[in-house]
């Protein structure tokens, strides 16, 4: 049975112990990272201290019981988005960016061929553009994308014409600048019917609702350990069995292969056969803690949770704010998550979080990797506020405080 | 503690609402770009010469406070100077944004520079040097690009 209380969530990381510039932290920017609570510390501290050895083939009792923990955490990924084919749908990987790097340079450069189209849209992060601009170069595909409508929410008003041609469609659960939340399960289905394959990036949609990859009938699903309160340094590829065993290797080495001789190689079958080389194992019982951890939250806590603070602060900033403050993103919680980006008149993004870490509130400036959605908007940079599951409502109210300081600063 | 008031000084923020020299310069005047990649600030510089001296300097571009004053701050700091002049300009201004200690911060040497040394607060804030040099290292490259 899930509980949750967002006050013990916060109790798990000391970095919120922390006095920044006199104030107490304020930690807006779980859409870039999360801080991770002390369980999963813990457990990569436990894993370098007792049972640290390489993984697979070791005989001796601790190369074992690495091993089982590496690939526990496999296990426990397979159950948290409840792969059809288990464990050995889980590819281990440095981050979502690499996820969809493996994803562009083994299944698409094996699977798409000149003229093929892999369909975005406006509000994908560059991780899940600039794989596809490359594989255009390299193999002459063609990139289309999904415009973003007026009220920040993906135009798929010609959807049907969009997807003529298209091999795979490859977006985003979650925009991590709008907020904006994506019916993954109809695209999927208009997908499906249109003979193409569908990816999700699951970078910020994962740690703030539940993810089913039936449920939702998607066939590749990428996201970063570090963004649902795991360390850096691992991420996951999920897909289909069958896609994964149709995919080549990625990258060559030890691990991934069948057999070496002098001649040349056979590779292993998935997911070795996509990690070469010694994997980031400690990292995997950190991701096993945190993935444990979420589970033990609830998701759907998680999301209501997030939810709530997002409905207030929306609420609260335009009624301190007005027309000063524009947000960048739907105004209301409907379909919408914990990604608030602020366009504050006459005060630039990165003055915004200057004057915002002097009362010690970390918020994110910039283009956050969605070049082509800031376009869409004409905007260069935004001021983004960003949630997670211990964050609280005072943490708004210090963003308040200190927003009306930077405003009045600026005039 | 760092103050914000270091930073953001009222001459500062002045010419970040009310830029001077703004526009764009006709050709032959030289033309350059400078952008910051990981902020987004970006400065063009149109600069038009005549016999060695920088008869007239405008500026497009958009970004931060720092960044933007800098560039207004600069453009009144080197219009109708020599090039040689500018060229020292230049190189005190890197001489302010630097971190060591060895760097003359005396009152006099500070008078020197006249309102640029406003900006010698942004050295307390190391991330926003560079929204600090993006003009300076622009005007820098326009000069380089002058017909000789
Ligand atoms: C939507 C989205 N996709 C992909 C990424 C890339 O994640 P990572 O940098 O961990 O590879 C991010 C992270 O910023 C993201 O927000």
């Amino acid at each position: 049975m899930a509980t949750f209380d967002a006050r013990m969530v916060r109790g798990d990381i000391a970095q919120f112990n922390r006095v920044i510039n006199n104030h107490p932290l304020t930690y807006l920017d779980s859409g870039a990272t999360t801080l991770p609570p002390r369980t999963v510390l813990e457990a990569m501290n436990r894993y370098y201290e007792l049972h640290h050895a390489n993984v697979h083939r070791g005989v001796y009792q601790t190369a074992a019981e690495a091993t089982a923990i590496y690939e526990g955490a496999r296990e426990a990924v397979a159950t948290f988005i409840n792969a059809p084919g288990g464990a050995e749908e889980v590819v281990f990987t440095k981050n979502a960016t690499e996820a969809f790097n493996l994803l562009a340079k083994s299944w698409g450069a094996s699977q798409l061929k000149s003229g093929d189209v892999v369909l975005l849209s406006e509000m994908e992060h560059h991780a899940n553009i600039v794989p596809w601009f490359q594989l255009r170069e390299s193999h002459g595909i063609e990139v289309r994308f999904i415009g973003v409508g007026d009220d920040f929410r993906l135009d798929l008003s010609n959807l049907d014409e969009l997807l003529r041609g298209v091999k795979l469609v490859s977006l985003t659960g979650m925009s991590n600048v709008l907020g904006t939340i994506n019916p993954i399960k109809d695209l999927a289905r208009a997908a499906h019917a249109a003979g193409a394959l569908i990816a999700l990036d699951g970078a910020q949609s994962v740690a703030h609702s539940a993810t089913d990859v039936q449920d939702l009938d998607v066939d590749f699903l990428a996201f970063s350990a570090h963004k649902m309160l795991g360390p850096t340094g691992i991420g996951v590829l999920w897909a289909r069995r069958e896609l994964l065993e149709a995919m080549p290797p990625f990258l060559g080495g030890g691990g991934m292969i069948a057999d070496v001789s002098v001649n040349g190689f056979t590779f292993a079958p998935p997911p070795a056969r996509f990690e070469a080389g010694t994997p980031p194992i400690a990292e995997a019982a950190g991701l096993l803690a945190a993935v444990r951890y979420m589970s033990s939250l609830g998701m759907a806590n998680v999301a209501a949770h997030e939810a709530d603070l997002t409905a207030d602060a929306l609420t609260r900033l335009a009624g301190t704010f007005g027309e000063r403050v524009r947000i960048i993103g739907p105004s209301n919680v409907v379909d919408r998550g914990g990604v608030i980006s602020l366009d504050v008149q006459g005060v630039h993004p990165h003055d915004v979080s200057q004057v915002l870490d002097q009362h010690g509130v970390c918020i994110r400036p910039g283009h956050h990797c969605a070049k082509p959605l800031m376009k869409r908007f004409g905007l260069s940079a935004t001021a983004r506020v960003s949630f997670g599951p211990y964050s609280l409502v005072q943490d708004t109210d210090a963003l308040l405080e200190a927003l009306a300081d930077a405003v009045s600063m600026f005039g | 503690m760092n103050s914000l008031d270091d930073l953001y000084r009222e001459i500062i923020l002045d010419h970040y609402r009310t830029p001077r020299n703004r526009g764009e310069l006709p050709p032959p005047a030289v033309r350059v770009e400078g952008f910051n990649p990981l902020c987004g600030d970006e400065i063009v510089v149109h600069l038009a010469v005549t016999d060695g001296v920088i008869a007239d300097i405008k500026l497009t571009g958009q970004g931060c406070s720092i960044s933007q004053a800098s560039s207004s701050l600069m453009s009144a700091a080197v219009k109708g100077k020599s090039l040689e002049q500018v060229r020292a300009v230049i190189s005190s201004f890197k001489q302010l944004m630097t971190l060591e200690e060895s760097v003359d911060q005396s009152p006099a040497n500070l008078r020197s520079l006249g309102e640029i040394a406003a900006l010698q607060g942004v050295v307390k804030f190391p991330v926003r040097i560079k929204c600090a040099t993006l003009a300076w290292n622009t005007l820098a490259q326009a000069l380089d690009e002058l017909p000789s």
